[in-house]
């Protein structure tokens, strides 16, 4: 289908069972019962899952592919952002415009930054991408930000105001971002008996969006372009001894990656008419690098698996605190149940990065296929305990030194 | 007809001459032997065969083109192919798409955004590869990670993707350099059978006396920078010049 | 004439943090070829040894003193540091006063352990492992140091003033034969920006004049020669690691009086640090000192009202760009050597 093999159509297929259901799926919980905050249903979480999963998805088409580590991206998310800000500012609040404009800019800027930077490679490589988004975090912040000259209105966030001209605004289209007049906050309630779930329409804008762009993303895995960026992570030398110029393979994926970035920002800023410097600063280039590792570089699941496991913990993790701990080892004689909560209280609510480096360092240590060769490995030891056979390799596929 | 002409080809490194006025030309469709004691220059003449070394003075012609100051990737569209010296594969890609890659590359060119393209959809590439696959006697090993071969092995997938694109030139690098007995017998019977079924020059560049006797149908023999004899095996072998500069320092 | 003396002072204090940060970058790059996203954290620790200690010096008992009392007539209570009733008021208050650069003695042991233990149970297992998988599993334990560290200590910079002997300015300026009032600086700057060319100094003349410095030397330059001739390299590079991280933590420990610690003052310098290890040239010692001051003081011209006004902004981006630009003319930084990192 689509011109997929059997294997990504039923990948493509259950990842779009899965967004269109989300809805559902993740908000298993009745409503006001204990287990409730762990319902991560809402929209702005949602949202947050499939356009950090878009974020993952890009990136993971430069570092994962071509092997080449940027610490820049949020730069290319934050002009996105800007971008589609400034679309509702001039034209109107139609989002459609906006996220085509903050893709074409992420893609020129990314352009730019891609030609310059790629003219090293390895560890050098890493730093020009870094220097390049620190310093376009410090131009979108303080200097971009002049009276003269207002291009991001720095630390206040660019926003729109009553007497921006938004030439095309129609009289009677919503004052916040829409798709042709649908408002992306409008929300359907749904109450099933104790549950209740949320259609959110930006939520099913960013996920249909997200499906194209994971099916994008499954088409230049299984292209000769895809396997060319691979050649470049394994061999640039063989590869242009064998007539191909890598640095332009090099370049459309970084440029590629970047468009996702910008498409990501611009989604962002759709959902919520708001784009600020802090979306450009090296930690978060840091957070999909940290996404795409968690969930599986180079597989095409894996960072979609990482943004949402990120995301929700940053979301769900944080809120457990130590009344809610000792309510779940209320069953512990008190002794026990207080040391219980002492050892986990750093692990949880503002100390959940902690459990996220620690997480991290893990699978970059034990498991550097991330969560997808988690789950495979799993799989194969309970494929091999099913069938009885002890003696099949260890299902580990890393090339040898 | 001479394919590859060096012409009056010098180079220096400081104060050292690595090269000096070296001439040579490979006749098409034979297989040349560049052969020397370490230090001779070898390394460098071949340096400024593929572009990455750019002599002082003098041209390198291939195909009355010159060669010099061009990209690899250019040097190879003009039909000159390059074997490593230690096997120079896709270690992270399967043997399968080792092969594709080069057909591809032929086929595109040196860079196209071909990402509507579904690789085991592209059927005339795929059964290019195939065919190659089977002639080099790896077809059962398609699906397996390069990096996982064995050197023997390693070294025939290299050949075979050199020779998937059709090449005018092979040039190969020290072919048999830290390879069992086994291993240099059978890359040396591959290159005998690729010599002896295609038209194609091979310039091969060796230390192992045993490959080049076996394969080369001329040698010229390089001492200190500078070509000393040029002539067929046989007459090489018994040239007291070459025994002092060359033989006498192995003996 | 005075003004550019007064800026190039300016940069010397965020220079010499800069020179030591990145000297320790680049000492473990050219002796364990690793790149260690985790520096920063120790320059954080190290401020943070200070800020422990100062804490633990002003721990204090309660006592009431029933000869005065506070405005609501009750015995007032009088919290008397521990310091202080052991070795008496007046020895006691100034250890306490003391307590930044005290904590240096205190830091070297610690930062020494830290680092041993970092490279022995993790860094050593990633020799063999691409850079782009040293960077990634640095980069997660800073995450996890800086966390840690927020979680004792809190979100919040924490003063950690200097000795009041050594706080305040002299006007430097008269001393050379300027106007009075021309240039007025800092005491602590000028004590940190001695503190780091000491520390520099001993780096390297250790490296100089010592058999064990000849060996590293060696090591890095040639690591597997050094390695044939018998000598057990990968100890002394250990050991080398521990005292990278001993300067970076020492760093950090008299940093404080600058500028309040705060957890994330690690990440914040490590950006930067390795920018100035770029430009300086991967591997090369002197090359990161030199690149730290110059890039310090450029930075400070840079803040200039001058140069703010001419390009606005530019003090934000002055050490990126020149990064950009060294790095795209001089692929090996300033003082790079061949062959390093050039994958």
């Amino acid at each position: 289908m689509l011109g997929l093999n059997k294997k990504d159509t039923s990948l493509l297929i259950i990842v779009a069972i899965l967004t269109l259901l989300a809805p559902f799926i993740l908000n298993p919980f009745p409503e006001g019962s204990a287990m409730a905050q762990f319902n991560a249903g809402y929209p702005d979480l949602m949202q947050r899952f499939v356009i950090f999963g878009i974020f993952a998805i890009g990136f993971n088409i430069l570092f994962g592919l071509t092997g080449y580590l940027s610490f820049g991206h949020a730069a290319f998310l934050g002009v996105g952002s800007y971008s589609a800000v400034w679309m509702f500012k001039l034209l109107s609040y139609n989002v459609i415009p906006a996220i085509a404009l903050s893709v074409v800019v992420a893609g020129l800027f990314s352009l730019l930054i891609g030609f310059v930077s790629l003219r090293r490679s390895g560890i050098y490589f890493s730093i020009l991408t870094l220097a390049f988004a620190q310093m376009s975090f410090a131009l979108a912040y303080s200097v971009l930000s002049n009276p003269k000259f207002n291009l991001t209105n720095g630390e206040t966030g660019l926003q729109v105001y009553a007497d921006d001209p938004q030439i095309l605004q129609g009289a009677n289209a919503p004052d916040l971002p829409h798709l042709f007049g649908l408002p992306m906050r409008a929300t359907y309630t749904m109450d099933v008996g104790a549950w209740s779930f949320d259609f959110n329409a930006g939520y099913y804008l960013c996920a249909v969006i997200m499906m194209a762009v994971f099916y994008l993303a499954i088409r230049i895995f299984r292209s000769p372009f895809g396997m060319m960026l691979r050649a470049v992570k394994s061999n640039q030398q063989r590869m242009n001894y064998t007539g191909l110029n890598s640095k332009p393979y090099t370049l459309a994926a970084f440029v590629i990656s970047g468009m996702y970035a910008g498409l990501a920002g611009g989604l962002m800023a759709a959902m919520d008419p708001l784009a600020g410097a802090e979306r450009m600063q090296w930690t978060a280039s840091g957070e999909v690098v940290l996404m795409t590792i968690l969930g599986g570089t180079g597989t095409l699941i894996g960072p979609v698996l990482g943004a949402g496991f990120i995301k929700y913990f940053e979301n769900i993790f944080s809120k457990i605190n130590d009344n809610v701990l000792h309510s779940w080892f209320a069953f512990l004689p008190d002794g026990l149940e207080d040391a219980v909560v002492f050892l986990i209280h750093p692990f949880i609510g503002k100390g959940w990065h902690l459990t996220l480096g620690i997480l991290f360092m893990l699978v970059v240590i034990y498991l550097p296929g991330g969560l997808v060769e988690g789950g495979q490995r799993l799989l194969n030891r309970f494929k091999r305990r099913k069938t009885g056979t002890d003696d099949a390799p260890s299902g580990k596929t890393e090339p040898a030194e | 007809m001479a394919i590859l002409r060096v012409k009056d080809v010098s180079k220096r490194f400081g104060g050292l001459k690595a090269l000096t006025d070296v001439n040579l030309n490979v006749e098409e469709n034979s297989v040349h032997a560049i052969i020397g004691p370490n230090g001779a220059g070898k390394s460098t003449l071949l340096n400024c065969l593929v572009g990455k070394l750019m002599p002082d003075t003098g041209s390198v012609l291939f195909d009355n083109n010159s060669v010099l100051g061009l990209e690899p990737f250019q040097i190879n569209q003009m039909g000159i192919s390059r074997v490593f010296q230690t096997p120079e594969i896709f270690g992270e890609l399967t043997v399968m798409e080792n092969m594709l890659i080069p057909i591809f590359a032929m086929r595109d060119g040196a860079f196209r955004m071909h990402a509507y393209e579904t690789i085991t959809n592209e059927k005339e590439v795929v059964e290019q590869a195939e065919a190659m696959l089977e002639e080099m006697n790896m077809a059962d090993k398609r699906e397996m990670h390069a990096a996982s071969l064995s050197r023997g092995d390693k070294r025939r997938l290299e050949i075979g993707m050199c020779l998937s694109q059709n090449p005018r030139l092979l040039l190969l690098d020290e072919p048999t350099a830290g390879m069992a007995r086994a291993d240099t017998n059978n890359t040396i019977d591959l290159l005998k059978q690729i010599k002896d079924e295609r038209d194609i020059t091979i310039a091969i560049i060796e230390h192992d006396m045993h490959v080049v006797f076996s394969l080369a149908e001329r040698i010229t023999v390089l001492a200190q920078g500078t070509p000393l004899v040029e002539d067929i095996p046989e007459n090489i072998r018994g040239n007291p010049k070459v025994r002092e500069a060359y033989l006498g320092e192995a003996a | 004439m005075d003004a550019i003396l007064l800026q190039i002072l300016n940069g010397l204090d965020k220079g010499s943090a800069y020179a030591l940060i990145a000297l320790g970058l680049t000492l473990i790059f050219g002796t364990l070829g690793v790149v260690n996203f985790a520096h920063g954290a120790l320059f954080m620790i190290g401020a943070f040894c200070a800020v422990t200690l100062q804490k633990v010096m002003n721990l204090s008992f309660v006592t009431i003193d029933e000869t005065q009392t506070d405005f609501l007539g009750n015995p007032l209570k009088v919290e008397t540091p521990y310091v202080e009733a052991w070795f008496g008021p007046e020895v006691g208050a100034s250890i306490i006063d003391w307590s930044v650069p005290l904590a240096i003695l205190f830091a070297i042991p610690i930062m020494l352990l830290v680092g041993y233990v970092m490279e022995r149970g993790l860094i050593k297992h990633f020799y063999k492992r691409p850079h782009a998988d040293q960077i990634l599993v640095t980069f997660g334990l800073a995450i996890v140091l800086q966390e840690i560290v927020k979680y004792f200590f809190g979100a919040n910079p924490i003063q950690t003033p200097p000795p009041d002997a050594l706080s305040g300015s002299v006007d430097l300026g008269t001393m050379i034969g300027f106007d009075p009032n021309a240039i007025i600086y800092p005491i602590w700057r000028l004590v940190y920006f001695g503190f780091a060319v000491a520390i520099i100094g001993a780096v390297f003349s250790f490296l100089q004049f010592t058999t064990f410095g000849m060996v590293v030397r060696a090591g890095m330059a040639d690591r597997e020669t050094v390695g044939l001739l018998g000598i057990n390299i990968d100890r002394r590079f250990t050991i080398m690691f521990g005292i990278a991280a001993a300067v970076a933590g020492l760093a950090g420990v008299m940093y404080g009086p600058l500028n309040p610690p705060n957890y994330h003052m690690g990440m914040d310098f490590l950006v930067l640090s390795f920018v100035v290890v770029v430009v300086g040239g991967m591997g090369s010692l002197p090359g990161a000192v030199l690149a730290g001051f110059l890039l310090g003081i450029l930075e400070s011209f840079a803040s200039t009202t001058w140069a703010t006004t001419t390009i606005p902004g530019i003090n934000q981006i002055i050490i990126y760009l020149v990064a950009i630009i060294v790095l795209l003319t001089r692929p090996r930084g300033l003082m790079g050597r061949k062959g390093v990192m050039e994958d």
